[in-house]
């Protein structure tokens, strides 16, 4: 490091740094509850991850070793960026492997790969209120976590099954944490609800534009809001992923031309990567060597 | 050594990786309560304030969080001192006005209700308490339950306040609101979010 110009370790100075930690101390003790933050202006516009990437940053040390993902990719865009990003300013390790990593920054999907006991999962939040659609004041969304009165999302679930004879919510789906808040997972596809239950890494939650920050502690109640009669179920797909012929779980569709051809792949590209090495093969699978699971280690 | 000294003394001798390493043992311990985390000595204040408790008064404290001090603490100008040099945190006249509370002796502390609750609203505007506690393995066992334990989880502090299973069992029954507890213990800590409750053994 001989730059003049140098940042504090991991961007944000630390006076940030300890709001931040307070925040995420609080939002673990009440699980579920939005605490609000002074969140900061990033180098990167909002919507691309800042509450996300201030968590990160405020929980991040030289010895850990950080996976970024967004949409199940390693590879796309916003997740390349922010591994840059805090390969520059915290010069950590940063991998690919959902098994090596310490922490998970994700935006929208949660590893196939089961997640263990020390890692910390942190999750972008566009509108982290679940209540925001139904009902557009803050002063009237707090008074009702305030008072427990969810009724309103019931009906919302309810005029789904009226209009479309099911819940026709497939992402963002509302989730009641440890029997008291109902909290918004960020927009993760429901397949991904039953992971949180109970999920043995820590789930942190950062909306920037919003200011802020929510948890799930390990080992903790999450349950999806349904029916007795329209009981929570997940997406099923009826092929396997093209490449890997993974089952079971979630698939992106690929356009291959512009006559209607397509594919379904695996949306996490770690495990899609993983299963083929390890010899497992998709009807559309090409006969390549790949390298995959990458780990950089800090410079 | 003089006061000045005393109070410019033993802060981190690392302020960035310090506060990131007793932070991360804090965030461990609150997402797994009962889980004993250890902690190498980073800050030196001056008695009776311990090292763990200052160390985890540098991690979280600054100038946007007035720190309450029991009476022991209280009564060492020293420790006003270290805490004001170092951190910066004004101090609360009332527990009720406090975001954290250090305390020397939980055996002589006020009722958890005294301290700050939250709002049903807003309830994160309440008192972190820290407490200055012996070992945690060698007092009265408690048993644990709720979010972050597997089943039940044990820990036996020292030291702890009276009446204290009662006390928490009225603070869980506060939640949303209601306290949290920071147990620093000589080389370790482990915390008890409000979330926790204390199950009574049964002979």
């Amino acid at each position: 490091m001989t730059d003049i110009a140098t940042y504090n370790f991991a961007y944000l100075d630390e006076q940030t740094k300890r709001m931040i930690r307070r925040a995420i101390l609080k939002g673990i003790a009440i699980p579920g509850y939005q605490v609000p933050f002074a969140s900061r202006e990033m180098p990167m516009p909002y919507g691309w991850g800042t509450g996300g990437v201030q968590v990160t940053a405020s929980i991040i040390g030289p010895d850990d070793v950080l996976k970024v993902i967004d949409q199940g990719a390693d590879d796309t865009t916003n997740a390349v960026s922010i591994r840059a990003f805090f390969k520059k300013v915290a010069n950590v390790a940063v991998t690919t492997e959902t098994a090596t990593a310490t922490i998970i920054q994700t935006r929208h999907r949660i590893p196939e790969h089961p997640l263990n006991a020390g890692q910390v999962l942190v999750f972008q939040v566009p509108i982290p209120e679940p209540l925001r659609f139904l009902e557009p004041r803050e002063t009237e969304t707090r008074k009702m976590h305030a008072l427990e009165e969810y009724g309103l999302m019931h009906v919302k679930l309810y005029e789904d099954i009226a209009r479309h004879g099911r819940i026709a919510t497939t992402y963002a789906y509302p989730v009641k944490v440890e029997g008291r808040y109902v909290m918004d997972p960020s927009p993760t596809p429901k397949f991904d609800n039953p992971k949180m239950h109970r999920s043995p890494a820590l789930q942190l939650f950062g909306a920037g534009r919003e200011k802020r920050i929510y948890a799930v502690p390990p080992l903790t109640d999450v349950v999806s809001l349904d029916f007795e009669d329209h009981p929570f179920e997940v997406q099923t797909f009826d092929q396997p992923c093209a490449l890997c012929g993974a089952e079971n779980v979630y698939l992106d569709e690929v356009i291959l031309d512009d006559h209607g051809g397509h594919m379904f792949v695996c949306s996490d590209t770690d495990h899609c990567e993983k299963r083929r090495e390890d010899g497992h093969h998709g009807h559309l699978a090409a006969e390549t060597n790949l390298a995959s699971g990458k780990t950089e280690p800090a410079e | 050594m003089n006061i000045a000294t005393q109070s410019i003394d033993g802060g981190f001798t690392e302020p960035v990786f310090n506060a990131q390493v007793v932070f991360r043992a804090i965030m461990d311990a609150m997402a797994r309560p009962g889980s004993v985390q250890a902690l190498p000595q980073l800050a030196r204040p001056p008695a009776p304030l311990s090292a763990t408790a200052g160390a985890v008064a540098l991690a979280l404290c600054d100038n946007d969080t007035p720190v309450w001090l029991d009476q022991a603490l209280q009564a060492e100008a020293s420790v006003k001192a270290w805490l004001g040099f170092h951190t910066g945190a004004p101090l609360a006249n009332t527990p009720t006005d406090a975001h954290f509370a250090l305390i020397a002796n939980p055996k002589e502390m006020p009722a958890l209700d005294g301290f700050a609750q939250g709002t049903q609203e807003y309830p994160d505007r309440s008192t972190t308490l820290i407490l200055l506690t012996g070992d945690l393995g060698s007092g009265p066992t408690l048993l644990l339950e709720g979010p972050g334990i597997e089943k039940t989880a044990m820990i036996a502090p020292t030291g702890m306040p009276r009446h204290f299973v009662e006390q928490w069992k009225q603070n869980n029954q506060r939640f949303p609101r209601g306290v949290d507890i920071i147990l620093a213990a000589p080389g370790s800590l482990a915390c008890l979010p409000r979330t926790t409750r204390i199950r009574t053994m049964e002979a």
